[in-house]
């Protein structure tokens, strides 16, 4: 074919580009997930859901509660799981409990690669407890 | 060979179209009503229409403004700033920059009047021009008359500002962080890019409890329900005369001063 | 058709060089600007909007004055505009691209730009500023387009063209009346809160969007040897001419209103122009030399005599250009926050940040109308004659 070479050499580098994590990370360890520091049991042992479902929904929760909080006035929530009651305010509920941002929030948020902007105007807790 | 193209584009965008229908009925899910259960504080002040009357003749001296503003500035983070950038939500002036309509183009003022330090804030009007001109409803009034920001929201586009006749707000030209002295761990800052102003404490409200700079001025500050005819507001305005800033623009002020 | 802007002489290759790296420092300065916050502006809490949003104002104006051509050739048939319209349209999308990139770098947060669309606000005339500049861009792209691709092919364009052509003329007005409108519904600003400010804003866009369309094509006439056609570009100075006259005629209406009524919130902006305010004196010599350029430019475009030689055609287009230029963008949106809300006045001057961003922007518009009218010249001197 006209340019075969050219198309060939293209295709190998394409091919290696897209194959790039996979060889570049062979004989490294398998991904584990990270170790959170989890709130003393003194405080709390469970969370405003479950834990399996904040996993997963922690995000979306947070998104509702700020516009209930901020645009509704509403400012109690009734826990779905526990029926429990509790202020919505990641600064004075989620993190009166979760305490530290950098041993808990970072750890998942780092090793997934997403950076929430929460942190530029809530004020994460002081660390070094 | 054109003809099979153009088949081929149809049936790509019909295969695309039918991909999608999954994961779009699904997002658009989220928008019917389920269950999500929330409601207000139990402590919550409420009110039709939340104003204020300030007594200026109670005010001798800067001395008496600096607990106000400093219970204001250092509850709700905000940073200290120097110069034409600065981030105010809460601060005194003269009656000539106050009172424009009344004042600069008054001769022969009062000595009194004019030599006292006047309060500002936001206006929290009745018909406010900067929640008209906002292109995201960032800013926006509540029901019960407060004019908020909803700094989630906030794009920084500054429309709300050109629209204040009064010169209330205040924009975040950079991180605000380093200027704060001490936080607040019961309440955010703001981040660069976003526009503040006073918000009549509706977070205090929500708790039972006044604003700051009302708490902090024993009694020189009148709050209440301006619909409520025996509210303390309502009673301060009825038994003394007040002006309000620039009222022949039609916005409504909520902030009465008693001269 | 794009392929047309891929052949070119060296000038070309070095003016399109040039742009780009002027792109590359505007981009630069914007990174740390983003970096930073709006902090490296001299906008301030009192004057909180400034040099970007002067040329959004100015560049909307330029973007409208596309109808200016469109009108007599599509709605009227003077066919002597044939070679010209495409021109205006082109040169329409570069000005709105420009507008939008204005607007983004004013934004104190760009990325969150979508709450525009996440969350329409019928009430905000900045929603409809939006709105209608897109909508604009798009309508200029599709007959463009489309118009360019018949005319390449030799057959008249199809039929479906015509709606939109009709359309697109109340956007072009619409555009720069909801601009005006961002200024003339403030309550506020006096120097902002009259009734002709649209009126204002249309005259002003009409002499200076086609002044600096007539400017464009005679520098095309000169580096490709393409020909626009004299006739047309008489009645396009004779359109300039009127526009430009009605232009300042509405500013003196202001004056007056201003001036005689005697209120002061009327005059403290015109004030800080022309002779300063509080010591502030900042605009004064920008502005006069806006004023004499301005009356300088009426006078050598009047008489028909003067108007066609063409040296002075292009000088008195030149001045024309920088008297609207001053007025409606420092002018108009700086002397209306300058005199703040508390009867103080707070200077701006705009940053070297700013300057060189809004530089990198004006070479990205540049470089659109460059590669769009390489193409509509090259498309045009092909075409099969009809």
């Amino acid at each position: 074919m006209h340019d075969g070479g050219k198309i060939l050499a293209g295709l190998i580098v394409f091919l290696g580009l897209m194959t790039f994590p996979f060889w570049y990370n062979v004989g490294s360890a398998a991904y584990k997930s990270p170790e959170l520091q989890l709130p003393p049991k003194s405080k709390a042992t469970k969370c405003v859901e479950s834990a399996e479902w904040m996993k997963g929904e922690h995000m979306q929760l947070l998104d509702h509660w700020r516009d209930y909080v901020v645009r509704d006035g509403n400012r109690v929530y009734t826990s779905r799981e526990y029926g429990s009651h509790f202020e919505m305010s990641l600064q004075k509920t989620c993190m009166e409990c979760h305490e530290t941002k950098e041993k808990f929030c970072d750890r998942c948020h780092n090793a997934a690669a997403v950076d929430p902007y929460c942190w530029d105007c809530h004020i994460a807790p002081k660390e070094g407890k | 060979m054109k003809q099979t193209r153009r088949n081929f584009l149809k049936m790509a965008g019909a295969a695309a179209a039918a991909a999608a229908v999954a994961p779009a009925s699904k997002a658009l899910a989220s928008y019917l009503p389920h269950y999500i259960h929330v409601e207000p504080n139990h402590d919550a002040l409420q009110a039709k229409r939340w104003g204020m009357v300030i007594d200026t003749r109670k005010f001798h001296g800067h001395e008496d403004f600096k607990p106000l503003i400093e219970a204001c500035h250092k509850y709700h983070n905000v940073p200290d700033i120097s110069g034409k950038k600065e981030i105010k939500w809460l601060w005194t002036d003269h009656f000539h920059a106050v009172f424009p309509s009344a004042g600069t183009h008054m001769e022969y003022l009062s000595h009194d009047v004019e030599e006292r330090e006047y309060l500002l804030m936001c206006n929290q009007c009745k018909n406010p021009p900067c929640v008209r001109v906002c292109p995201t409803k960032a800013t926006y009034q509540r029901e019960d008359g407060i004019v908020i920001m909803d700094m989630h929201r906030c794009i920084g586009c500054r429309f709300c500002m050109a629209a204040c006749p009064y010169g209330s707000r205040s924009f975040n030209f950079q991180d605000p962080r380093p200027f704060i002295a001490e936080q607040n761990t019961k309440y955010p800052t703001r981040m660069k890019g976003v526009v503040e102003k006073c918000n009549f404490c509706a977070e205090r409200l929500a708790e039972g409890l006044m604003p700051a700079c009302v708490e902090a001025s024993n009694g020189k500050l009148v709050f209440g329900d301006l619909e409520d005819p025996d509210s303390d507001v309502r009673h301060a305005l009825a038994e003394n005369f007040t002006i309000r800033r620039k009222p022949e623009l039609g916005t409504g002020p909520s902030v009465f001063y008693i001269i | 058709m794009l392929e047309k802007a891929l052949h070119g002489n060296k000038a070309y290759w070095t003016w399109i060089a040039f742009l780009l790296l002027l792109m590359g420092i505007g981009a630069a300065f914007y990174v740390n600007q983003f970096n930073k916050g709006l902090v490296v502006t001299d906008m301030s809490r009192d004057v909180s909007w400034g040099f970007y949003i002067a040329q959004l104002t100015y560049l909307v104006g330029v973007a409208a004055s596309g109808v200016m051509l469109v009108m007599p050739y599509y709605l009227h048939h003077y066919k002597k505009f044939g070679n010209m319209v495409i021109f205006g349209e082109f040169m329409a999308i570069g000005a709105i691209v420009m507008c939008l990139l204005f607007v983004v770098v004013d934004l104190g947060q760009p990325l969150r730009m979508l709450n525009l669309v996440l969350h329409p606000t019928p009430n905000s005339v900045l929603f409809w500023d939006a709105c209608v500049l897109n909508g604009y861009m798009f309508l200029n792209l599709v007959i463009g387009w489309t118009t360019l691709e018949a005319e390449k092919k030799g057959i008249p364009y199809p039929k479906w063209v015509m709606p939109l052509v009709y359309l697109s003329v109340p956007f072009a007005f619409s555009i720069h009346t909801v601009t005006a409108f961002l200024y003339a519904g403030i309550p506020g600003r006096h120097y902002w809160l009259t009734t002709i400010m649209a009126a204002r804003f249309l005259a002003s866009a009409f002499c200076s969007g086609p002044a600096i369309l007539l400017l464009l094509m005679l520098i095309v006439e000169k580096v490709s040897k393409f020909k626009f056609g004299e006739e047309a570009i008489q009645n396009l100075s004779r359109i300039i001419t009127y526009a430009m006259c009605i232009n300042v005629f509405f500013f003196g209406l202001e004056l007056f209103t201003g001036f005689y009524s005697g209120i002061p919130g009327h005059q403290h902006s015109i004030q800080y122009l022309f002779v300063g305010l509080e010591g502030h004196t900042e605009l004064v010599g920008a502005f006069w030399a806006a004023a004499v350029m301005a009356f300088l430019s009426i006078a050598l475009l009047v008489p028909p005599k003067l108007r066609k030689i063409r040296p002075v055609l292009i000088f008195a287009l030149i001045i024309l250009v920088a008297a609207t230029w001053i007025d409606k963008g420092m002018g108009l949106v700086v002397a209306g926050f300058v005199p703040n809300m508390f009867e103080g006045v707070t200077p701006y001057m705009p940053t070297a940040s700013e300057l060189l961003i809004s530089l990198g922007i004006y070479a990205l518009g540049a470089f659109i109308v460059t590669v769009l009218w390489k193409i509509g010249v090259t498309i045009k001197r092909e075409a099969p004659a009809h």
